[in-house]
């Protein structure tokens, strides 16, 4: 890669990214209002009480009393002063209502995406190394149950070895409520309860990655640079680390790179079976109640990581693989 | 001239002797456990509410966790008698114009500031007025509301109303600090996000999506209460998750919908687990295939029989709700007052439905099908799917096809609100008095495109006259004539297919005490509820 070329690649990406980001912001609008009800009908229904007065007062303190056009020019307006709007619903700023949830799925998502990348790659490579033994075998249809099995379901056997028969761990939450902890026991008590989720949201994850690394790893060994370097005497643990799994990576870092955006998305699935309380779950009950600036605003948030991380991925291509030029 | 009817004394006045009795019984309910201090008590709401400030939020989750924090004037016995809160007695003239509340004294706000007569004419002219519509259909029949002095509140309407004070549970019109509201935007004062109440236990802490923690009050008004320290309702979105969390001891109370009926059976088996479905005589929500007359043939009385006559209620409430309600024979719940057990629905009977259909002129074509009608699911949760598929069978079993349509919430409220259906299936909660919650749902002054009024469109002069007799009348002896009156026409016009007296099951902890002692069930404040050792 020439350095000089850097900089002019990096401002034409963010140019674009902005430009696709604010695309997305319009497209979410559009999407979000076309679903049928706005919020001020959802509180009637949930109220079981309303007039019109009520109706039209939740209107005008919503802003839905304005014209469509308005409404969107002033999102836009905000949106471009990086101010996500408030949720009139919740009485609270989005940003603030995004930033209580983010940590809670960073901390899901971020352990999960380690569990699948590291074990992914790592059962992928062993699988690669025996190819056709027991173990490869083995991990092999391990992978292909998870990859086959609904989220939820794991989630629920889960809790049912481990929570219900087992009594190890608690069945769900993000950590102990009503009991005081310090240091560490706190550290513990959220590990405790982070345990199960991870491991339902990593497991189909870990199944992709390593289905993908043995295939990939399986279909590099094959090629004449490998061969070369075994008949040049190269020991084999060096030809599976340095020449294999280094050329079998990009597959894989692209879909990470895809899942890593994802990240900030979180899980509803497993955010509602665990009952933890992340950005999914905020999306999804923002969608149901029709509070259109939390949904836009978690929307906005998770395209611009994905963007970033697409971004991130185009760069990686070129240190993991000097003939990958950015441009 | 008025008659003197106190709180606590006096045996015929309203049922003020039925109170006291029932409170002892409720004390008696304690007897043999001594009301233990401490503890705390960890249950679930579903689902979460996006504010806890009641009059700004009526959700049903609100309405459970905020009169916690906050009091009315008045509560009610299971057969609805009034209880003392922060009234301790009151007086109605004869003509029931006239309504004198005198208010415990001694009482502060969770602020340390006291609760006079301004807070209540405040709460109820003021805030409840601006911010709730059920509320302010009722408290703009109030003429003038003064207080004589700072622990006195007289009101006198502009006309009789005798279900006034069924108005004054905290549920319905829950007392707020002036101090904390006046002169602001109600929805948007910062007391919404920190409530501050009179009750038993104060707002201390609430993550959003994970739980909301309310702490014992220690100025609370009643001496040596309440027992717990805590109570913390946590918010879990799954039912099968919230099954396994009641029934591994994560937490000790579920209430509502938290768990779907069809896991009750296994709930109520369990040693260390009480189902109550007791506590909802106040709100005796009813059920219903909620009908758009405007849709043919829909509007032809014949039909709407017909389709009654095939819908087997006694299925539904013992195979699809588990015997948690029971069948309605009535458009007033039989736990509401002035329901007449004389006037039911005929049983169920497929042969006189076909008939009233033949009758009617739809003719069955080759593959059976009178007429076909489309269906919206109530979006609440499996077990109202599970309605509407037995509704599509028992129709069809008589000729009427029912396509089934899914939506979510927030449709579903549009759609009916805007009379966009044919058929669905509706349930609204009956506060106690028809003229409360009955009423809304026939009256042709109430046919309005806002959901809960009357959207299915019914229009019938002598049940417009009749409702507005019993709304006007002072005797209760007169409002029973109107109301049994409405109740033949209604069960003759069938304008609404009730199905179901519903009741929601309460499970707790064998060791949790006290937690149904009034008409209001988990909804009353929980001062006497303590966790036995």
């Amino acid at each position: 890669m020439e350095a000089s070329r850097l900089p002019g690649f990096l401002a034409r990406r963010v140019v674009k990214s902005v430009l696709v980001v604010l695309a997305i912001v319009v497209c979410n609008f559009l999407l979000v209002h076309a679903a049928p009800g706005d919020p001020a009908s959802v509180m009637a229904g949930q109220s079981g009480a309303a007039d019109p007065l009520f109706l039209e007062q939740l209107r005008r303190q919503f802003g839905l009393d304005q014209p469509f056009h308005i409404q969107l020019w002033v999102y836009l307006k905000s949106v471009l002063s990086l101010d996500l709007g408030f949720s009139h619903r919740q009485q609270a700023p989005v940003a603030q209502l995004i930033a209580e949830r983010l940590p809670a799925t960073l901390l899901l998502t971020g352990a999960a995406f380690i569990f699948a990348v590291g074990g992914g790659v790592a059962l992928g490579a062993l699988a690669a190394r025996r190819v056709g033994s027991w173990a490869d075998s083995a991990i092999t249809a391990l992978a292909l149950t998870f990859y086959a099995t609904p989220l939820f379901w794991v989630g629920l056997m889960l809790v049912l070895v481990f929570s219900v028969w087992l009594e190890w761990l608690p069945s769900f939450g993000m950590s102990s409520v009503g009991v005081e902890l310090h240091g560490m026991a706190v550290v513990w008590d959220v590990a405790q309860h982070l345990l199960l989720p991870a491991l339902t949201l990593g497991l189909f994850y870990l199944a992709v990655y390593a289905r993908l690394t043995r295939a990939t790893m399986l279909e590099v060994a094959d090629q004449d640079f490998v061969k070369t370097a075994r008949a040049k005497g190269v020991p084999e643990g060096r030809i599976t680390r340095a020449h294999i799994l280094r050329n079998a990576l990009l597959p894989v870092i692209t879909f990470a790179g895809i899942q890593a955006g994802q990240l900030v998305g979180g899980s509803i699935l497993v955010e509602t079976v665990f009952a933890w309380p992340g950005i999914g779950r905020l999306a999804f009950e923002a969608l149901l109640a029709r509070d259109y600036p939390v949904l836009l605003g978690v929307f906005f948030c998770t395209s611009v990581i994905v963007v970033l991380f697409n971004l991130a991925t185009d760069l990686l291509y070129a240190v993991i693989d000097p003939r990958v030029e950015v441009g | 001239m008025t008659v003197r009817r106190r709180g606590l004394m006096g045996g015929a006045l309203l049922g003020a002797g039925a109170a006291s009795n029932f409170l002892r019984a409720g004390d008696a309910l304690a007897q043999g456990v001594q009301p233990r201090r401490g503890g705390t008590l960890q249950s679930i709401l579903t689902p979460e509410p996006p504010i806890l400030q009641i009059g700004v939020n009526n959700q049903g989750p609100t309405l459970i966790v905020a009169p916690k924090m906050f009091e009315g004037l008045l509560t009610f016995t299971p057969t609805l008698e009034p209880i003392p809160v922060l009234a301790t007695s009151w007086t109605i003239s004869p003509d029931n114009k006239e309504f004198v509340f005198k208010l415990r004294e001694n009482v502060t706000w969770h602020d340390g500031r006291p609760f006079t007569a301004e807070d209540v004419i405040f709460s109820v002219m003021k805030f409840h007025m601006e911010v709730a519509p059920r509320a302010r259909a009722i408290f703009s029949l109030i003429e003038t509301a003064e207080a004589p002095d700072p622990h006195t509140v007289r009101f006198v309407l502009k006309q009789s109303f005798q279900p006034f004070l069924l108005m004054f549970d905290a549920t319905a019109c829950a007392m707020v600090a002036k101090h904390l509201f006046d002169g602001q935007d109600y929805r948007t004062a910062p007391a919404v996000q920190r409530p501050v109440g009179t009750g038993p236990f104060r707002f201390a802490e609430w993550q959003r999506g994970n739980f909301i923690r309310l702490e014992r009050n220690p100025t609370y008004w009643q001496e040596g209460k309440p027992y717990l320290d805590n109570i913390i309702y946590r918010i879990v979105p799954d039912s099968q998750s919230r099954r396994l969390a009641l029934e591994s001891g994560q937490v000790q109370l579920t209430s509502a919908s938290d768990i779907e009926p069809f896991d009750v059976p296994a709930m109520r088996s369990r040693p260390n687990l009480e189902v109550s479905t007791q506590g909802w005589e106040y709100f005796s929500p009813l059920s219903w295939v909620e009908l758009n007359h405007r849709v043919a043939p829909l509007g032809d009385a014949r039909v709407r029989q017909a389709m009654s006559l095939a819908i087997d209620r006694n299925f539904i409430a013992q195979r699809l709700w588990f015997g948690i309600g029971k069948p309605a024979t009535n458009p007033v719940a039989s736990t509401t007052r002035f329901f007449d057990r004389s006037v039911a629905l005929p049983a169920h009977n497929i042969r006189e439905a076909n008939a009233l259909l033949d009758a009617a002129g739809h003719r069955p074509n080759a593959q059976g099908v009178r007429f076909t009608l489309k269906h919206l699911v109530l979006p609440y949760g499996e077990v109202w799917s599970r309605l509407a598929e037995y509704l599509r069978q028992s129709l069809r079993q008589v000729g009427i096809a029912l396509e089934l349509e899914s939506t979510d919430a927030g449709s579903w409220a549009r759609r009916i609100g805007n009379w966009e259906y044919e058929t669905s299936v509706n349930f609204v909660y009956q506060f106690g008095d028809p003229t409360l919650g009955v009423e809304r749902t026939y009256v042709s002054s109430n046919i309005q495109k806002v959901t809960f009024t009357n959207t299915g469109g019914y229009s019938n002069p002598e049940v417009d006259e009749l409702f507005a007799q019993a709304r006007t009348a002072s005797t209760a002896a007169e409002r029973q004539t109107a109301f049994t009156a409405v109740q033949r026409i209604l069960v003759r016009d069938v304008p609404q297919i009730w199905l179901m007296e519903m009741a929601f099951p309460t499970i707790s902890d064998k060791r949790l005490r006290n937690v149904i002692t009034t008409g209001l069930g988990v909804h009353t404040n929980f001062a006497d509820v303590f966790l036995a050792s």
